[in-house]
């Protein structure tokens, strides 16, 4: 099978992989040094760049916006923000490269065409300190269009429908990678002087709460499948963070966005007894000191006094939307303008829900909710992993020069800004850990970075790296093999479906989602977990792993969920052995160690990072320093808002 | 399905040189049977309900039906997207009808210039400063510790 693919071998400089957020401010920063340079940028997509990535659908709101031109807040605020938010663990010189470059991501989004709500003196209108209202339904496709104009302007390249799986290295740099046209009978060979990796997050690593349908309404996209993780694991670079998934509290079942009526729109929730467990549990944040007691309290720690409530059985949870709407309805005045404020006000909940999660219209319709009428359940989702947002898990990165203290740069900075440890390598978005509440805007920026950065280590190290041919044919030959197995076994038995000799992509993935959601602290294990139960876990992933040789790929389409789902299992892997490894429990509303249930500020106050060795064959654990660039904030500093 | 294609309006796209839905799905879902000259949603368990398709499509032939292992019957929620704005038609389960229009761009299509009019660079792929910085930070230098 692997015989009738047509190779296609691609030289260029600067390899952009990804068609996301991270990957568009790359493509549109590179473009303009690589121009100025004469160098050549190629981007590569699995999707089509308009509606690709995680803002496909669209967003209602950038959610990083620092506002340093208004003089409110400052890169340091920002910074504290986050650390406090992931429980004192954060790398203070990533979320403060990119807080200092955000503002100018969202000012060309504006430029671009990007609908920015104003107020009526012409300033953004905040949902909440960090948080700007946007009419987004058209997000993706203004940033993919600024960053193919880019690239046009710059003599680039972009590739739509190709798969990437593989990297390849020479020696310890980083020398391009291999993949697949979802669409022809193309393998790719791209060889570059220096690689951005910007492909996601991970999304079905978990089993899900809806697994019928229903399956693929994820509140990240079901396409994001660990392709980053996967991507620089195999490259052999030092992963962190890889334990701090991300658990969103959603409108139940549809996932739609619950940020607008709980800082806009200033809402609570209630369970069935009308209790509120934010004002009812704040005892049980004295628990997690200090961070238990900033504002605003940390997403995890929200998540957690609400399982306690869903746990004791006080559920359902309720938004209360109708209370909310009425409220600020009511300020409006005379009767005429409280009707016209919440005709208003109608407009704009839907839209929160039209723009990025229009599931959840179909569902409020369905089941004839009109939110100024009604309440509506919210519920905590599945685990995500999704370093941009409110998780932290991704590639260690180099942090730029002049962010760091005395003693963070020789932690921190090893030469390029946001590049891996593997020479060349450099992260972005979801790729890029422990610099979370980066979302959308922030992920853009950094994606700027490393298009400049990027640009920067070519025009120093301006060889192309070998490309060994040996090699190449094996991983070729591997790519196309469950095509081949197909090939072979289907026409053993009656069923394509049940055959003793091969395992599709869709098994295989619930296969992993159910190791995962029963011992790896998922859905049905109220998201605990202890020693016993991940020892077991790597057990059954190790044999997971073993019969991944045996998928099978009836066409194009299957071979893709295939290498989707490979990828998930090494994201899989290295969050289950991370877990084991940090003996504590730190992100109570993300998961619980039964084992150890408490946090240990001695032992753990530090980063949990982990090292596949591909020479090896084998996992590294490795604890690093958690130092600050800023001084400690004052207790004062943490208690704003 | 969730995404589903109304053979009555589907033609293929056979005037165009691809077929949209197939050319926009970010998971690669929907696909022209060439037999019929119709698109399909191939493993609709995996549509995140995102109306890329059905945004796209030039003879509004796709339609959402909501994800049937959650959501009751009956609902409905169409968009019309036009160059500068969408407009969405929701409809309730009871047969409530409600229409919301909202902006979705304030540049002509395909005139999203990269540099956004700002003062572009000072060529110094040395320093920290991006190609349209300060200029578009609206300060007068990047920030950095000192």
């Amino acid at each position: 099978m692997a015989q009738k693919f047509e190779t296609v071998e691609v030289t260029t400089d600067l390899l952009i992989l990804g068609g996301g957020m991270a990957a568009c401010g790359a493509a549109v920063e590179a473009s303009y040094w690589a121009k100025k340079n004469n160098l050549k940028v190629t981007v590569v997509d699995k999707a089509a760049m308009d509606r690709s990535g995680a803002v496909a659908m669209g967003l209602s709101a950038i959610n990083q916006y620092v506002g340093l031109t208004d003089g409110k807040n400052t890169v340091k605020d920002y910074v504290d923000y986050v650390r406090m938010d992931l429980m004192g663990i954060v790398r203070e010189d990533l979320v403060a490269s990119i807080a200092r470059h955000v503002d100018s991501t969202v000012h060309l989004f504006e430029k671009w065409g990007l609908p920015i709500w104003k107020d009526a003196n012409g300033g953004y209108v905040h949902e909440g300190r960090w948080q700007l209202m946007i009419n987004g339904e058209s997000y993706k496709v203004i940033v993919a269009e600024a960053a193919k104009n880019a690239l046009a302007e710059a003599g680039g390249e972009y590739f739509e429908r190709v798969f990437i799986t593989e990297p390849i290295l020479d020696g310890d740099r980083i020398a391009g990678a291999i993949g697949f046209s979802v669409r022809e009978n193309k393998f790719y060979v791209f060889k570059a002087k220096a690689v951005i990796c910007s492909m996601g997050g991970a999304v079905h690593v978990f089993k899900p709460r809806s697994t019928g349908e229903g399956l693929g309404r994820a509140w990240y996209p079901p396409w994001n499948s660990g392709s980053s993780a996967y991507f620089t694991l195999k490259a052999g670079a030092e992963m962190t963070s890889q334990e701090v998934r991300f658990i969103p509290v959603r409108f139940k079942d549809a996932y739609g966005p619950v940020g607008a009526w709980f800082l806009l729109f200033k809402s609570r929730a209630t369970n069935a007894m009308g209790g509120n467990y934010m004002v009812e549990r704040t005892d049980e944040l004295e628990r997690w000191k200090p961070y238990g007691m900033v504002k605003p309290i940390p997403a995890n720690l929200r998540n957690w006094l609400g399982m306690l409530d869903i746990m004791e059985g006080k559920g359902p949870i309720f938004m209360r939307t109708e209370e909310a709407i009425k409220a600020i309805a009511e300020k409006a005045g005379d009767e005429k303008e409280f009707k016209k404020k919440m005709k208003e006000l109608e407009a704009e909940a839907w839209e929160d829900f039209l723009d990025m999660t229009i599931s959840q219209a179909i569902l409020w319709a369905a089941s004839n909710v009109e939110p100024e009428k009604r309440s509506s359940e919210i519920a905590a989702a599945e685990p995500y992993f999704i370093g941009s947002h409110s998780g932290a898990s991704g590639a260690w990165v180099s942090g730029p020069e002049d962010l760091q203290s005395a003693e963070t740069k020789k932690e921190y900075f090893w030469g390029y800004t946001h590049m891996s440890t593997v020479s060349g390598l450099f992260c972005a978005g979801d790729a890029s850990g422990a610099s979370s509440h980066k979302f959308s805007s922030g992920s853009h920026a950094e994606g700027r970075i490393v298009g400049k950065a990027a640009i920067k280590y070519i025009v120093e190290n301006n060889s192309q790296p070998k490309v060994d041919k040996g090699k190449v044919e094996e991983l070729r030959k591997r790519l196309f093999q469950p095509m081949d197995i197909w090939e072979q076994f289907s026409g053993k038995t009656t069923d394509p479906d049940i055959n003793p000799n091969y395992i599709r992509p869709k098994m295989f993935m619930f296969r992993l989602q159910k190791i995962m959601d029963e011992y790896v602290g998922g859905v049905s294990a109220s998201f605990t977990t202890n020693k016993a139960m991940l020892e077991r876990a790597l057990e059954l992933l190790g044999m997971l792993k073993e019969d991944s040789m045996s998928l099978a790929a009836e066409d194009l389409h299957e071979l893709m969920r295939c290498w989707e789902n490979i990828q998930r299992m090494w994201q899989a892997e290295a969050h289950a052995r991370t877990i084991l490894f940090r003996e504590e429990t730190r992100w109570p509303g993300y998961y619980r160690r039964a084992d150890f249930p408490t946090m240990d500020e001695k032992n753990w106050h530090c980063f949990a990072n982990c090292r596949w060795n591909p020479d090896k064959n084998e996992w590294e654990m490795i604890k690093r320093p958690m130092l600050h660039v800023y001084p400690k904030a004052l207790e004062h500093e943490l208690l704003g808002g | 399905m969730p995404s589903f294609v109304n053979p009555e309006k589907c033609d293929g796209c056979k005037a165009l040189d691809k077929t949209a839905c197939q050319y926009v799905c970010p998971n690669d879902l929907m696909v022209l049977d060439k037999g019929k000259m119709k698109a399909y949603n191939r493993e609709p368990e995996m549509c995140w309900e995102c109306y890329s398709c059905v945004k796209i499509c030039p003879v509004q032939a796709v339609e959402v039906r909501g994800y049937a292992d959650f959501v009751p019957m009956g609902a409905a929620v169409t968009p019309m997207r036009s160059s500068d704005s969408i407009m969405w038609t929701v409809k309730f389960r009871n047969g409530m009808l409600k229409r919301f229009k909202f902006p979705i761009r304030t540049t002509p299509e395909g005139q999203a210039k990269p540099n956004g009019g700002f003062a572009t660079a000072h060529g110094d792929l040395k320093s920290q400063t991006l190609a349209q910085e300060p200029e578009a930070l609206r300060l007068k230098e990047v920030y950095t510790i000192k």
